[in-house]
């Protein structure tokens, strides 16, 4: 097992689900519940130092019983080392804990996972959409159900023909 | 008029006051003082795109600035999943079109990780040499612009001139200046030819002469000094946290380059330094873009010594194309040919981060794949994008003329912003 992995599972034996390396990649899947007290302690503690966020995702599954993936990478800038975790929710309750409070950036990267896939962030400091119009209202444009043209509020848009508009005037 | 009143006083709150220059504490007994929103954008011509940012004011100085994002969302990222893996590397030049080359790399990088495909040698090198060129014409865009919109205009002038050179390059080598796709999964799509070698070598002999030049216009410019020293200041420990990369998060002192700490291409096989700055402004930033420059001409140079004979693409028939003459001759070639271009390839169920030191920071690609031949999801970690998270701490305590100096400190392209 892999020593980090194996320190996470140790600290938190009750949310560890699994791990798994490949290609080199370290990913570790946990409770959503314990996403805080893991980022914590990945950031905080000494051994870990997990200082830089790389990215925040998310993956949808529709057929699995827990629906959404929230995906984190961290990098530990002393160590030089990389972790994926990996959080799953349901549709049901699609909501997760932020961790905006232990790293600054994720901020507008969990804002994005939210614009694109509606999953919910408790306690975000400015929970709003970021990529689509505050007013946007055809739903969750990277999940999988969405159609890849868009549900037809685009096609509602005024469409100009060459020369109309000079005829007019 | 005599009164007994105390003046009132325009003391900004502590939480206002944000990590920058702090507000005076000025006395102003006969003004009226009242909280000012501003709307900056979308289009304004040193936004460098369509950013649009609402700027609360108390007078002059910006006491939140509140970026909002998405007027060039294309949904991308949707795209890949509608597409085969080859099939994307186009639209990986519309992310950042300013350095379409290094875009192409770090999506074909983290393909092959996905496929776990080693590159040959020779494909590694001229990946390495297109690159750094690439970088070289970033920094000397972001130069450019940059003093522009600061006042200095001859800058532009002599940067534009030399990048001219550099595209024509580019122009030379694949036929396209900008939205380029030269980069292949499992190598690059044609070899370079001896004549653009040689015309590369003697750009880069007096190269370091044209960066002196720059210099000279700026170095001990007063205005450039006035408005870069100081301004859209950054800790190192805040620069972390926010995920800033690239010159960004090396001007405040963290050296974090991935070419050095997680070598690809070529970067392990030649000499050069990672640059660092010291006080995290936007002067340090401008700095360690020059010497930047300079290591990228040394990486070129040592690359084109070194580079060894073989071939450009691997010998993959999962990615490789059949050799055209024999499409259209052979039926077992015409059939994979077909099958490469209507299916793609198929890969092993899995996902992989793979990161990328582009000019402008981290360009990471984050791939799922489910077997099949096109992504199950594709998540694209962009430098601008996360950096603007940064927009409203760096912002904040500085005057509103100085807005354009923090858009220009990040070097943000829109397009890679809103993806």
């Amino acid at each position: 097992m892999h020593p980090t992995a194996e320190k996470i599972q140790q600290k938190f034996p009750e949310a560890f689900v699994s791990w798994k390396e490949w290609r080199g990649d370290l990913a570790v899947t946990i409770k959503k519940d314990a996403v805080v007290p893991v980022g914590r302690y990945l950031h905080d503690d000494p051994e870990m130092d997990f200082d830089y966020i790389v990215h925040v995702s998310s993956v949808d599954y529709p057929d699995d019983e827990e629906r959404f993936e929230v995906v984190y990478e961290f990098y530990s800038i002393p160590r030089r080392q990389r972790i994926r975790v990996k959080a799953r929710v349901t549709e049901e309750d699609s909501t997760i804990d932020s961790v905006t409070g232990i790293w600054k950036g994720a901020e507008f990267m969990e804002r994005e996972v939210f614009d694109m896939m509606g999953i919910r962030f408790n306690n975000h400091p400015d929970h709003r959409r970021i990529l689509m119009p505050d007013e946007y209202d055809e739903g969750w444009p990277l999940r999988k159900d969405f159609p890849l043209a868009g549900k037809g509020w685009r096609d509602t848009f005024e469409f100009i023909t060459e020369g109309t508009h000079r005829k007019e005037t | 008029m005599k009164t007994d009143e105390q003046p009132k006083t325009t003391e900004p709150s502590s939480e206002n006051r944000g990590i920058g220059v702090p507000v005076p504490n000025r006395t102003l007994p006969l003004l009226r003082t009242e909280k000012l929103m501003l709307n900056m954008g979308p289009q304004h011509p040193s936004t460098h795109g369509v950013l649009k940012i609402i700027l609360d004011l108390e007078g002059e100085r910006i006491i939140k600035a509140t970026p909002v994002l998405g007027y060039l969302h294309r949904g991308v990222e949707k795209l890949a999943e509608d597409g085969t893996y080859h099939q994307f590397i186009p639209h990986t030049d519309r992310l950042d079109y300013v350095c379409a080359m290094y875009n192409n790399f770090a999506y074909v990088r983290a393909v092959e990780k996905l496929l776990d495909m080693k590159v040959p040698e020779r494909a590694e090198y001229l990946r390495t040499i297109v690159a750094e060129v690439q970088r070289i014409i970033g920094h000397l865009f972001w130069l450019g612009t940059q003093a522009l919109d600061i006042g200095a205009m001859t800058v532009f002038f002599y940067t534009f001139r030399e990048r001219e050179v550099l595209l024509d390059f580019f122009d030379d080598l694949c036929g396209a200046r900008l939205t380029t796709s030269w980069y292949r999964i499992g190598g690059v799509e044609n070899d370079i030819r001896p004549k653009l070698i040689e015309n590369l070598r003697r750009f880069l002999e007096n190269f370091s002469e044209k960066l002196d030049e720059y210099n000279a216009l700026l170095e001990t410019n007063r205005i450039w000094l006035a408005r870069t020293k100081n301004v859209a200041v950054i800790s190192a420990e805040d620069a972390v946290s926010f995920g800033l990369s690239g010159p960004s998060l090396r001007g405040s002192g963290v050296d974090y380059d991935l070419r050095k700490y997680e070598p690809y291409g070529a970067y392990d096989k030649v000499e050069w330094e990672v640059p660092v700055g010291k006080n995290g402004d936007t002067y340090d930033r401008y700095w360690i873009r020059i010497l930047e420059m300079k290591e990228s001409a040394k990486i070129v140079k040592q690359c084109l010594d070194q580079l060894p004979e073989g071939p450009y693409m691997v010998e993959d028939p999962r990615v490789t194309l059949p050799p055209k003459d024999k499409v259209f001759t052979n039926l077992e070639h015409m059939i994979r040919q077909f099958k490469l271009f209507t299916e793609g390839f198929r890969t092993p169920v899995g996902e992989i981060y793979s990161g990328t030191e582009a000019h402008k920071g981290e360009l990471g690609f984050y791939i799922v794949s489910d077997g099949t031949g096109k992504p199950y999801r594709l998540k694209i970690r962009a430098p601008s994008f996360i950096h603007m998270g940064a927009f409203d701490a760096m912002a904040r305590g500085y005057m509103i003329a100085d807005i354009v100096t923090i858009f220009g400190t990040y070097d943000i392209v829109m397009g890679e912003c809103d993806r």
